[in-house]
């Protein structure tokens, strides 16, 4: 079983949130989704200032396998994208909850992120699928 | 459940991720294909490769089975042990499966058929050996093992010790025969190394044998980027039945002399070769970041083709592919990714060869 952090937010689309003390969301992939895409080489990021909304698609991790799009856990206005991962895809891979962050956003709603899934509810979900 | 060969329990102990391919269970990994891919440029690496198909030809009418079924001439072949490459056609001209054919004596010639046409290629040939009085035998009795990278070739014949016989003086695209083993200097990934035959109830000894000596495993992730890079075609994406060795980057295995020789497609192969084939097999680098992938379409001069494989290339740290695209001046090349159009270099391939890039 993958590493899944209790302290962070969960989406059905394998993407964790973390709620910054500035009230601002960090998203990234999961270990499981990182374990299931394998070798990243190419991470394509939203722009700082553009707005989202829940649900689509803001970014793409493409490994050696498959390119993979990446949803915007909420709705919102990205604040920052993880640069280093231009020259550095594999961070994905190596510390999918810490520098192979994707980006960062400012929730339209902070109470969206009260409705994404918490630690137990996705690591359930990831046993049922590997069923 | 798929097929196993004899080293599946040896992969899943070695931590390999294990997939399905083409109804074999086969590992894709064992942690990182990448780093497996570097291992192999690099140092040495080895893969299971007892899912494809040896077929042993055994008469001296082989040498005229092989010259009616195959675009490639075996009779080129006279030194023992020499193989060659080729396509063996249907009457369109299309290809059923690109193999190798080994001529090890007079009367025994032996062919490596890939996986996934092993019983339609078996058919096929089954069906015309009777007619020149040849015995087909498929030696589901064999393991193999490819050991390949530059360091592949020193470290199995510490491996094996007295066992690698008279290998180490083999030139490149030859086998022989060492006691039961059958050690051929071939390969799918550009690199120098050996492909090595074995009974299959001592498959996990060798395997463990060219562990001890550093030669790491490596998976068919690996494998995909090491041949891709290698400029290598693989069968059922490259080339299939409805395209010809002229539309598939393969004319150079074609042997049109002598000019008499009857064998199974010529005719099309020939009408091609005067009128002009109405597609070719490029190879493109991609120019910007991003991943070049089968089925992305590819716009250029001559009209529009698509990808037949696609890959980032670990050596290059950049996106390779070969694409089918119409005949004639190409000029210059965009690939379409996610909606979006990127330019894309046009190389002849190959991409890597034996470590070194051969495209800057």
């Amino acid at each position: 079983m993958s590493n899944v952090p209790a302290e962070l937010k969960y989406t059905k689309t394998h993407e964790w949130v973390r709620v910054e003390s500035d009230g601002s969301i960090t998203v990234g992939i999961t270990e499981h989704a990182q374990e299931l895409l394998g070798d990243m080489v190419f991470i394509e990021l939203p722009e700082a200032g553009s707005a989202l909304k829940g649900d689509q698609d803001s970014a793409v991790v493409e490994s050696v396998k498959a390119a993979s799009d990446v949803y915007a856990p909420v709705a919102g206005e990205v604040v920052a994208a993880n640069e280093l991962l231009a020259d550095n895809p594999e961070l994905v891979n190596k510390a999918p909850y810490g520098d192979g962050w994707l980006f960062s956003m400012k929730p339209a709603n902070v109470d969206d992120v009260k409705g994404l899934l918490d630690a137990d509810a996705y690591a359930a979900m990831v046993a049922e699928e590997s069923h | 459940m798929g097929n196993r060969t004899p080293l599946y329990e040896a992969h899943v102990a070695m931590g390999a991720k294990m997939v399905d391919f083409a109804g074999w269970e086969m590992p894709i990994n064992y942690g990182s294909q990448i780093e497996e891919h570097h291992q192999v440029r690099r140092d040495a690496g080895m893969f299971d490769v007892s899912h494809m198909c040896v077929i042993d030809l055994r008469s001296s009418r082989a040498v005229d089975l092989l010259r009616y079924l195959l675009a490639n001439d075996v009779a080129r072949l006279t030194q023992q042990g020499k193989a060659i490459y080729s396509c063996m056609l249907n009457e369109r001209g299309g290809v059923i499966d690109d193999l190798i054919v080994y001529y090890m004596d007079p009367s025994w010639y032996r062919m490596v058929v890939n996986a996934g046409t092993r019983n339609k290629d078996i058919a096929w040939i089954t069906r015309h050996a009777p007619s020149f009085g040849v015995e087909v035998e498929v030696r589901e009795d064999l393991a193999m093992i490819a050991v390949q990278g530059p360091n592949a070739r020193a470290k199995a014949q510490a491996a094996l010790g007295p066992r690698i016989g008279n290998a180490p003086d083999l030139p490149r695209f030859a086998a022989v025969e060492s006691g039961q083993l059958f050690i051929a200097r071939t390969g799918y990934t550009g690199e120098d190394g050996y492909e090595i035959m074995v009974q299959a109830e001592q498959a996990e000894e060798l395997w463990d044998a060219f562990y001890e000596q550093g030669v790491k495993p490596c998976g068919l992730g690996a494998r995909d980027t090491l041949r891709l890079e290698a400029g290598m075609n693989l069968y059922g994406q490259d080339m299939d039945e409805e395209t010809t060795p002229l539309v598939s980057g393969l004319t150079w295995t074609v042997a049109w002399e002598p000019d008499d020789r009857s064998f199974i497609g010529r005719t099309i192969l020939e009408q091609q070769r005067r009128d002009g084939a109405p597609a070719q097999l490029i190879g493109l680098v991609l120019e910007d970041k991003g991943v070049l992938r089968c089925h992305q379409k590819v716009f250029t001069a001559a009209g529009e083709g698509e990808i037949t494989s696609g890959t980032f290339a670990p050596s290059l740290g950049r996106a390779v592919a070969l694409a089918r695209v119409p005949a004639g001046d190409v000029g210059e090349c965009e690939v379409e990714i996610r909606g979006k159009r990127h330019k894309a270099r046009v190389v002849k391939p190959p991409f890597v060869r034996n470590g070194q890039s051969c495209i800057d």
